[in-house]
Formats: structure tokens, C-alpha cells, sequence
């Protein structure tokens, strides 16, 4: 819209003086003369899988993006700039992520990414971050156990979601005996481990927590559902909690209600499966298992029901919906975009320095904050799974939960802290009061 | 003054009326509870179920069961709460008197688990003595499973009127669990209970047995433990059984991906990656037809899979013959070049489907009769898998007739064999060639109609069948059906077998080196086909 920067400018000039506003429109113009015409925008980089394996989760999370940038530019943009999105994608490949993000930073010359889903991809893309130093905002429920300068941690750490839903199951539904089972690979393993010494410490015995893994995609769930109802036959309350991922839900779902299994008897809380998970399946049979997320589609605030409507009018589908990752990358963008403001710059030690501190509304009616180690704090919400395929909100924390980089609960990392403001260290020790370094 | 005094008489009649209908609609316990279900609080709502159910009101069922049912209506403004009948009729749960119309405000009553299990229990000893065989016995399932004390009276008069067998031994052992959970219950009750849950003998009982506690007489907890046991080890015996059962199941799978492949890898040689996009193709077929009746004809829902079975061979095997007219004829004898072209083909099919369909997962629904399951002694069968397997014995047998009683069949067999021999015999090998592809591609089309139901009808479906196929065709023997059905139920069940013991990762590790060892064993696998055939 050029109408509003001739605008701008004219205002420029009634507030600072002619000359003031003279230099500044010289100074301008100089660098406009000495850049290319694309600087008239600032890139913004979107590293999402749109083929393979993850192209079923990530696929969203670049189109949110599309839209808050198109939402962003109608508001003006950036700095008087319009945003624009480089979209590539790295076919869920991990070593082609790193790839894509080089060739976003060095060749499109980003002043952002968004991007990544699966924690490999994310350690994949880290060392190119760090070398050429850019921002990176990842926004997935990961295992924590990580601070980095360079990356903004949207989606939830345990602590804002595993360690919550332990505690709803313990005390609302009375639970005594505990099934983890999860899908092979660094993120179940990770959180597995922490749940495992919170339970302990809760007084669980070994004996009443079972542990199970399967590889990803794991189709033929008739053993593990057959040993979980065996399990849950020894005369406790027993629960699931569930960190399979992707695909292999849709299989677990069918084989629980097939064989029986209802919520009421032993339920099943899920951290990773959302509204899209749940659109490939029939949901009746699964009404009353849960899921712990930091945000449903279903919960009523005005911020929620305004952005379900834009963004369905954006995609074009009245049945689009919504889910908690997303809800992290509006969370994440917002928080760039102010902080890009603030400092009135796009370089991105300015804004990595910026961020820490810099509050954005969330969609479920709270205010969330960018801590110094990089995480955000959010509310922590379980649903149960309604027939359509939505969740009802049975309980929510009381407050926003700041998301601790290092879990307090394993021995390696409970004196660690992530500290970017004051101490400018990711992995600092509280006892020796030594920060590891990098590596780590 | 006899007018005055009958004037008076009968407003003090009419006061009458007037208190004992006006008292219970404002003051009585049940209409107190009844008013708390408006209170959206599910500790609220779990007083009222049981205040309700033990009010011996008729409208105690009604309100439990519209609960169930999500059909309680409460408005949260004027604590008014409505029963909506299934008919659309609504009815004042406090009074029982009918209204026009439920006010918008008004919502259903949510439930969360632990009110779930209340509902359970209290519509378990309201319908006990129910009209209806099944709805009696569940409801004595349900008192099983709860053995709450109150409900111990019900429990025993409806045990006294009961006249079927099975639902008076169910009455029974809900006796023995309340029974056995009674504080002052005597220590013969007790002992009797032990003996009749005993006899029950399922993972339930066993659940029962182990969370009586310490504080039981001597001899009960001894008899307890000696029930855990002996009903353990008949389970063990059940465990064996349900994992050859889980395994003929696994191995119907394997098959069913793999019969395809039998035919266009086992009897052509060509080594095609594409085949978990056939099988992908029949899957999104059967979503495809699913959509156009849930549209259209709903009432056909529970046919749809009849309906997709010939449209996917059709569909997979038409782009079958497409492949092997446009592709893999240029490549017959080069077998690196194919590998290579087939599986870039496979991948440009994923992504012609993810752009068609989108990348998420699509949902196809199971018929009525592939949902559920039924217990056969200590065993859960689950209708999908018994249904997959008859089927998949069914494309089996169908397969192997066409190839022994057909011409084409036999045109097969001897242009896989000899193709210069049948060649000169007059045999349009090209053709023979095209339709040969084309029914492994066909037959694969068909798995997908089957594996769509019990796994992601997603653009990676394919993918996750491709490398098992290949094992069991490998494992089986090139180029011999019965190979591969001995294959894949031989996998099947040692991977069921394994997984208990050691873990479904482990498992499959497991079964990979074994195959691997096997195969230096015997490089042809199970069933080798012997004679000139081979060479060629």
C-alpha cells in the first residue's frame, strides 16, 4: 500500500522538522540505492516439511506462517517493510534441513526462521544457526534438555505439559499404576526418563510402571493394547500416557476401541496427538481419553474465535482446524515482530537480546513471556476427546507455567539453567556456578 | 354459613394441593440435587448422580440415562434442568412435567471419567431388573465392576426374580465382589465370594482378588492368593493361545500386502517399489467411495467395503498395466534400472496423492460388523482382524485358481517360465506381460481396501508395507504363492511370540537377522522353485 508509506513519510516531516526528516530521506535513500530492490521486504524463512513423512504435521505450520504474515502486511508490515516469506522445503530428511537452512540464511538472506517439528531435525539445523548466526523459533512440545542462543522454544517443555497431566491423572482420577509408552527415538525416551523419576518421587513403585517402546509407524498394536489391559489388571487404577507419535496413533485409537478399552477404565493421555490426529479417525469409541496441550481449538476466548475465523477464511475451508503448535508459531511470530520493533532492526544479535522479556497475547486469554532461557511460559490445559473429534477442557493450571529448559527432575541437568540475559549461558550450573559451555 | 365455610374448606383444600405439588418442586432433596447438575462443576455433579440414583424417584433412571447419554440439558441462569428424550421431546428433570422447548442458554451436563464410572454404577442397580436381557446384564457387569455396598440390596432381589442363567451368574459374582469389599460381612461370605470369583476366572477377577486389602480375615486372603494363582496360570495358557492368535492375524497382514507383490516380483522378477502405492491407491479408493455414499446413499455405509473391493483392483490394477506399458518394458532385464524407475515412480504417486488429498490422514470408517470384538474364553477376537483374515484366505485361494483353471493363468505360467517356448506357441507375451502386472497391481489395490481399516489411510500407508512384502516374498520363496502364505504366517506369529519377551524395537531386529542368517542358509527361500525355470 503506498498511499500509507507516503503517508508516513509526511508525518515523519510534521514531527522532526523538515531538515531532520531531509537527512533521514538522503540517508534512505542511499541504501536503498546501494541494496537490491528486494530490501523493500524483510525475509522471513519457513523451514517446514511439505513432502514425507512429516509433510502430514508440518504442512500447517507453514501455511500459519503464510497467513500471519499476509495478517502482518495488511497491518503495514514490519518497520514500514512488508514481510516475505521464503518457503522451502526439506522433505522431512534431516540432513537436508540443514541444508535448507544454510541455503535460507546465506543465498535468501532471512532475518528469521520458522521451522522445524521433530527434534532431530532441530539438532540437524542447530550448528548452521549457531555458525551463521540467525534466529530459529521452534514451535513443538520437545524434551527439553536444551538452551540455545540462537533458538526460540515456543511449543511446551515436560514441565508445561508431561509433569502437568501426570499430576491431573494422580489426582482427579486417582491413578496408581502407570504405562509410558512411546515411539522409539529422543523425545518419548527423554520425557519417559523424567516421568519416570517424577513418579518415583511421588512414591511410585517400579513395579507399577511399565515401559514400552515401538518403532515409528507401528501398525499392529494388538500386543502392547492386550499387555496394557493385563497390566491394568492388577487391581490399581491404571493409566496410559502416551508419547507415540505421528501415525501410529490412528492404529493405537482403533486397537483400544476394538478391544475394549474404555477411558472410564483405563484412560489414555496424549502429548502428541492434537485436532489433526484426530480428523483421520472416528472418535466415539474414544470419548474421555485425554490429551495435555497448552492450547484446543475448542476453548472459547474472543483471540481463539477471531483467529479460527480468519484463518479459515484464509485457507478457505470452514472445516480447517486449529492446534496447539500453531498457536505457538502466533505466539512466536508476535514475539519477533515486537521485538524487531523495539529495536527497530532486523540484525540478529539486536533481536536475540530484545526478545527475552517480550510478552505476546495468547490465543486461550493469557499473556505469554519470553524467558532469558529462551522458553515461554504458557497455560497447560487437559482435554478429553469428544465425539466430533474435538477436546473438552476438564481442568487447566491456575496460572501460566514458565517452561524450564532443564528438567528438574533428572539427576545430569536439576542444577542447570538457561540464563541469556544475565549470565549469557545456556546450560549454567547453579552449584559450581560454572557455565558447560557449548556442546552440551 | 354453609357457603362461607365450604369457601373456606375448599381454599384450604386448594392450600393443600398446592404445598404437597409446590414442596417437592422446591425443597425436597431430589430437586436440590437435580439443581446442582446446572452447576457445571463435576464434584457438584457427582453428588447430584448419587443423591439422584438412590432417591428411588421415577425420574432417577430417566436423568442418569439422558446423562449417559449427553442429553441433560442444564441452563445455567435459571438452574433449570431438562431431560431431552431421543424423540425431541423434552421433559423438566425436577418435576417430570413436559416443556416446549429447552432455552438456548441451556447446555448437556459434561462428564469427565471419574463421573463416567459414577453414571456407570448408578445405572447399573437402576436397571438391574430391566425389561431388556442385555441391558440387565450389563448392568450387572457394571455392579461388578463398581461392588459399591448400596447397591447390594438391589443386587439381591433382582438375583431372587432373575430367570436367565447368564445374567444370574453374573448377579452372582457382583454379590460376591460387593461381598467380599463388605466390612461386616462374614468370614463363610467371604470365603464363598473368593470361590465364586474364582470360578470367574478373567483378568477382572484377578483385578478384584488383588486390591481386597489386609484387612481380611486370615483365610480369606490366604484363598485369595491361592485364586490369584491358579487363575494366573490358566491366563498364561489363555496368553499363549491369544498370541497365536495375534500372530495368524499379523501374518494375514503380511500376506495380504504381499500377494501382490508375489505375483509381479515372485512370478515376473520385477522388482517393484512402487507396490505400496498400489496398495495406497486401493486404500484411497475405499476412501473415495466411503465419501461419495456418506453423501449420498448413508444407508449403503455398511456395504461400501463390498463396493470398493472390485473399484480398487479396478483403479490399482488399471494404473498397473498404465506403469508397465509406459516404464517397465523398456527396463525387463535390468533390474538396478528398475528398482531405481520404480521407486522414483512411487514416490511421484505419494506425492500426486498428497496434493490430491491433502497431507492428512483421511478417515475411512469401519461397517458395523468389522467393529468391536467378542471374547472366545480368556481371549479377545476383534471382529476387523477375523474379518481380514477370512479375506485375506479368500484372495488367496481365489488367486491361486485363477493362475492353475484360467487360460490366462496358465498364459502366465508359461511366459514366466519360458517365454520364448510360449512365445512361438502363438502367446501375445506382451500382453500377457501388461495383464500379469496389472492383477498384482489389482491385488495390492485390494489389500489397501483391507489394510484402510486398520491402519492411516494417509500418502505414507504404502511405504510402511514395502519392506515387509518384500521379506516375506523373499523369505518364502521367489515365485511360489505358497511360499509366501507359509512366509508370512511364520513371521506373523514368531514376531507375536517374540514381541512379549522382547519388545516390539527388539522384536523386529530379532526377525530381520534370523531372516538374514536364513537366507544364507537357503538363498531361495522356504519353498525354492526348482528346475530350467530358475535360470531364466
Amino acid at each position: 500500500m503506498p498511499t500509507k508509506s507516503i503517508h508516513d513519510i509526511a508525518a515523519s516531516f510534521s514531527r522532526r522538522g523538515v531538515l531532520a526528516a531531509t537527512a533521514g530521506l538522503m540517508l534512505g535513500l542511499a541504501s536503498i540505492s546501494g541494496a537490491k530492490a528486494a530490501d523493500d521486504t524483510i525475509k522471513v524463512g519457513v523451514l517446514h516439511s511439505l513432502s514425507g513423512t512429516m509433510a502430514i504435521s508440518e504442512t500447517t505450520l507453514k501455511d500459519t506462517i503464510l497467513f500471519l504474515i499476509d495478517e502482518q502486511n495488511k497491518k503495514g508490515g514490519v518497520l514500514g517493510k512488508k514481510l516475505e516469506a521464503v518457503v522451502v522445503d526439506p522433505a522431512s530428511n534431516w540432513p537436508l534441513f540443514a541444508e535448507k537452512a544454510r541455503e535460507l540464511i546465506t543465498k535468501d538472506k532471512v532475518a528469521v526462521v520458522f521451522g522445524c517439528w521433530t527434534s532431530v531435525s532441530r539438532k540437524s539445523v542447530l550448528p548452521v544457526f549457531k555458525e551463521l548466526n540467525n534466529i530459529l523459533f521452534y514451535p513443538v512440545q520437545y524434551e527439553g534438555e536444551e538452551s540455545e542462543r540462537n533458538v526460540f522454544y515456543t511449543g511446551a517443555a515436560p514441565n508445561q505439559q508431561a509433569i502437568p497431566a501426570v499430576d491431573y491423572l494422580m489426582k482427579e482420577e486417582k491413578v496408581k499404576r502407570w504405562v509410558l509408552a512411546g515411539t522409539d527415538y529422543v523425545y518419548p525416551r527423554t520425557t519417559n526418563k523424567i516421568l519416570e523419576a517424577y513418579l518415583k518421587s511421588k512414591g511410585v513403585a517400579q513395579e507399577d510402571i511399565m515401559i514400552n517402546y515401538t518403532p515409528f509407524g507401528h501398525s499392529d498394536w494388538q500386543t502392547i493394547v492386550a499387555d496394557i489391559k493385563k497390566f491394568g489388571s492388577a487391581g490399581k487404577k491404571t493409566a496410559v500416557v502416551s508419547t507415540i507419535n505421528g501415525d501410529a496413533n490412528v492404529p493405537f485409537y482403533k486397537e483400544l476401541g476394538n478391544q475394549g478399552i474404555k477411558a472410564k477404565d483405563i484412560p489414555v493421555v496424549a502429548f502428541s496427538v492434537g485436532e489433526e490426529e484426530l480428523a483421520g479417525i472416528d472418535t466415539k469409541p474414544l470419548v474421555g481419553h485425554l490429551a495435555a496441550w497448552n492450547y484446543f481449538e475448542s476453548i472459547k476466548t474472543p483471540a481463539n474465535e477471531k483467529f479460527i475465523k480468519d484463518w479459515q477464511a484464509y485457507t478457505k475451508n470452514p472445516k480447517r482446524t486449529t492446534n496447539d503448535p500453531m498457536e505457538a508459531h502466533v505466539i512466536g511470530f508476535n514475539m519477533w515482530v515486537k521485538a524487531v520493533e523495539k529495536v527497530k532492526s532486523t540484525d540478529p544479535d539486536k533481536v536475540i537480546d530484545a526478545l527475552p522479556g517480550i510478552e505476546a497475547a495468547n490465543l486461550t486469554g493469557g499473556t505469554s513471556k519470553m524467558l532469558p532461557n529462551h522458553h515461554i511460559t504458557k497455560p497447560v490445559f487437559i482435554g478429553e476427546i469428544k465425539g466430533n473429534g474435538q477436546f473438552d477442557v476438564v481442568w487447566k493450571t491456575p496460572g501460566l507455567v514458565a517452561g524450564d529448559a532443564w528438567s528438574k527432575e533428572l539427576d545430569g541437568s536439576k542444577d542447570l539453567i538457561g540464563d541469556w540475559v544475565g549470565k549469557k549461558c545456556g546450560n549454567f550450573n547453579t552449584k559450581t556456578n560454572k557455565c558447560l559451555g557449548s556442546g552440551s | 354459613m354453609p357457603t362461607n365455610l365450604s369457601a373456606r374448606l375448599s381454599t384450604f383444600v386448594l392450600s393443600l394441593f398446592l404445598i404437597a405439588f409446590a414442596l417437592p418442586a422446591f425443597a425436597g432433596p431430589f430437586e436440590d440435587a437435580v439443581a446442582k447438575f446446572a452447576n457445571d462443576d463435576f464434584s457438584d455433579t457427582d453428588e447430584a448422580i448419587g443423591v439422584v440414583a438412590s432417591s428411588g424417584n421415577k425420574l432417577a433412571f430417566p436423568i442418569i440415562n439422558a446423562l449417559q447419554e449427553g442429553r441433560l440439558m442444564a441452563d445455567p441462569d435459571s438452574k433449570k434442568v431438562y431431560v431431552t428424550g431421543t424423540d425431541g421431546k423434552s421433559i423438566d428433570a425436577a418435576t417430570g412435567e413436559s416443556v416446549a422447548s429447552v432455552p438456548d442458554s441451556a447446555s448437556a451436563v459434561r462428564l469427565n471419567n471419574r463421573l463416567r464410572r459414577s453414571v456407570d454404577a448408578a445405572l447399573g442397580s437402576l436397571t438391574l431388573q430391566s425389561p431388556d436381557l442385555g441391558t440387565r446384564l450389563q448392568a450387572a457387569q457394571s455392579v461388578f465392576k463398581s461392588h459399591e455396598e448400596t447397591a447390594l440390596e438391589p443386587v439381591e432381589s433382582a438375583l431372587a426374580k432373575e430367570t436367565n442363567r447368564s445374567v444370574k451368574a453374573v448377579l452372582g459374582e457382583a454379590r460376591a465382589a460387593i461381598l467380599l469389599f463388605k466390612s461386616d460381612a462374614t468370614e463363610v461370605q467371604k470365603l464363598e465370594a473368593v470361590a465364586t470369583i474364582k470360578a470367574r476366572g478373567d483378568q477382572e477377577a484377578l483385578a478384584l482378588l488383588s486390591d481386597i486389602g489386609s484387612d481380611q480375615p486370615a483365610s480369606v486372603t490366604k484363598a485369595a492368593t491361592s485364586a490369584i494363582s491358579s487363575i494366573q496360570n490358566s491366563l498364561a495358557v489363555w496368553s499363549m493361545v491369544q498370541n497365536a492368535w495375534y500372530g495368524l492375524s499379523l501374518g494375514s497382514v503380511l500376506l495380504l500386502a504381499a500377494i501382490g507383490l508375489a505375483i509381479t516380483f515372485g512370478v515376473m522378477g520385477v522388482i517393484n517399489m512402487a507396490h505400496g502405492e498400489m496398495v495406497m491407491i486401493g486404500a484411497y479408493t475405499t476412501f473415495a467411495v466411503q465419501e461419495v455414499i456418506r453423501t449420498r446413499y448413508p444407508a449403503l455405509f455398511d456395504y461400501s467395503l463390498l463396493i470398493a473391493v472390485p473399484l480398487a483392483f479396478l483403479v490399482a490394477g488399471a494404473i498397473g498395466v498404465l506403469i508397465e506399458r509406459s516404464i517397465i518394458r523398456f527396463l525387463y532385464g535390468r533390474p538396478l534400472e528398475t528398482l531405481l524407475a520404480t521407486w522414483g515412480l512411487s514416490l511421484v504417486l505419494q506425492q500426486a496423492v498428497r496434493t490430491m488429498f491433502g497431507p492428512t490422514n483421511r478417515e475411512v470408517g469401519n461397517p458395523s460388523w468389522m467393529s468391536g470384538a467378542f471374547e472366545l474364553g480368556q481371549i479377545t477376537i476383534t471382529y476387523n482382524r477375523l474379518w481380514i483374515l477370512c479375506f485375506t484366505l479368500a484372495v488367496f485361494v481365489i488367486l491361486l485358481a485363477m493362475l492353475r483353471y484360467t487360460a490366462l493363468g496358465l498364459e502366465m505360467r508359461a511366459v514366466t517360465q519360458n517365454r520364448r517356448m510360449a512365445a512361438s506357441m502363438g502367446i501375445a507375451t506382451s500382453r500377457v506381460d501388461a495383464l500379469t502386472f496389472g492383477l498384482g497391481s489389482g491385488i495390492a489395490g485390494i489389500a489397501g481396501v483391507a489394510l484402510s481399516q486398520i491402519d492411516n489411510v494417509s500418502p505414507n500407508l504404502g511405504q510402511s508395507y514395502i519392506i515387509d512384502s518384500f521379506m516375506v516374498v523373499v523369505f518364502g520363496g521367489v515365485g511360489n504363492l505358497w511360499g509366501t502364505l507359509v512366509g508370512a504366517f511364520t513371521l506373523g506369529i514368531a514376531n507375536k511370540f517374540l514381541e512379549p519377551v522382547a519388545g516390539a524395537v527388539l522384536g523386529k531386529i530379532a526377525i530381520l537377522v534370523l531372516i538374514i542368517l536364513f537366507i544364507q542358509k537357503r538363498p531361495r527361500g522356504l519353498f525354492a522353485l526348482k528346475g530350467r525355470a530358475v535360470e531364466a
